[in-house]
């Protein structure tokens, strides 16, 4: 499977999409990035006249790259329509803000993919290769 | 294997899981992981790859579906014991 094919295969569109390129993928991990548009719809309001990404945003891009993308590629052939994801847990700790405009890359390495739950290891960094948010999150991702 | 120190075992295991206090105080053999501690899906996973750790065997897909209850999980964890010691 091609990296464009596992972008393909996410079950999301804009304006929660927030996989731009993967830039590498084997079975123990996966390195993505995503560029924040400055008009993303929830600058308007975080915050008021000062626009930085939630926190919230920025787990559910470690999410999308770390967890999903990996899943899907881990899965492989058996990843389709009926397959089933959610979010299960999350503990993070968040370093520095990120604005507008900003390319983020999340590197992400597995701890375990086991009866249907991933759980990994993320970090993201900014342009500068600082960390802005680090911490594990898991998934189960469920072929029916 | 000890029945007694076995369930004291699996208590300690699941602890950090449950959401149910009052059915973790009064567990016995029969307490079900999912209906009576209130354990979800993706923490009963975790559970089984603590039991693992502990007892140190491999759990398959079928052993784990059938790790329903703490009856369940002593009679799997005595059977992967004696499959090792064979």
């Amino acid at each position: 499977m091609t990296n464009q094919e596992i972008i393909s295969k996410l079950p999301y569109s804009k304006p929660f999409l927030f996989v731009d390129e993967i830039v590498q993928i084997d079975e123990n991990g996966v390195e993505g990035n995503y560029t924040f548009d400055e008009s993303l719809d929830f600058y308007k309001g975080h915050f008021k006249d000062n626009p930085v990404t939630p926190g919230v945003i920025l787990t559910e891009v470690m999410a999308q790259i770390g967890l999903v993308c990996l899943g899907i590629f881990l899965l492989n052939d058996t990843f389709n329509k009926n397959t089933s994801i959610a979010l299960t847990s999350t503990e993070i700790a968040f370093l520095k803000p990120v604005f507008p405009k900003e390319k983020v890359t999340v590197i992400s390495k597995k701890v375990y993919f086991r009866f249907g739950k991933l759980k990994c290891k993320v970090i993201m960094k900014n342009e500068k290769g600082e960390e802005v948010c680090t911490g594990l999150i898991a998934g189960m991702i469920v072929s029916k | 294997m000890n029945k007694e120190q076995t369930i004291e075992e699996l208590k300690n295991i699941v602890k950090p899981y449950i959401q149910n206090q009052e059915a973790f105080d009064g567990l016995t053999e029969d307490t079900d992981f999912i209906n009576d501690l209130k354990i979800n899906s993706a923490n009963l996973v975790d559970v089984i790859l603590d039991i693992e750790e502990k007892y140190d065997i491999v759990i398959d897909n079928e052993a784990m579906e059938r790790m329903v209850n703490v009856k369940a999980a002593m009679e799997i964890i005595e059977n992967k014991l004696s499959e090792k010691n064979s």
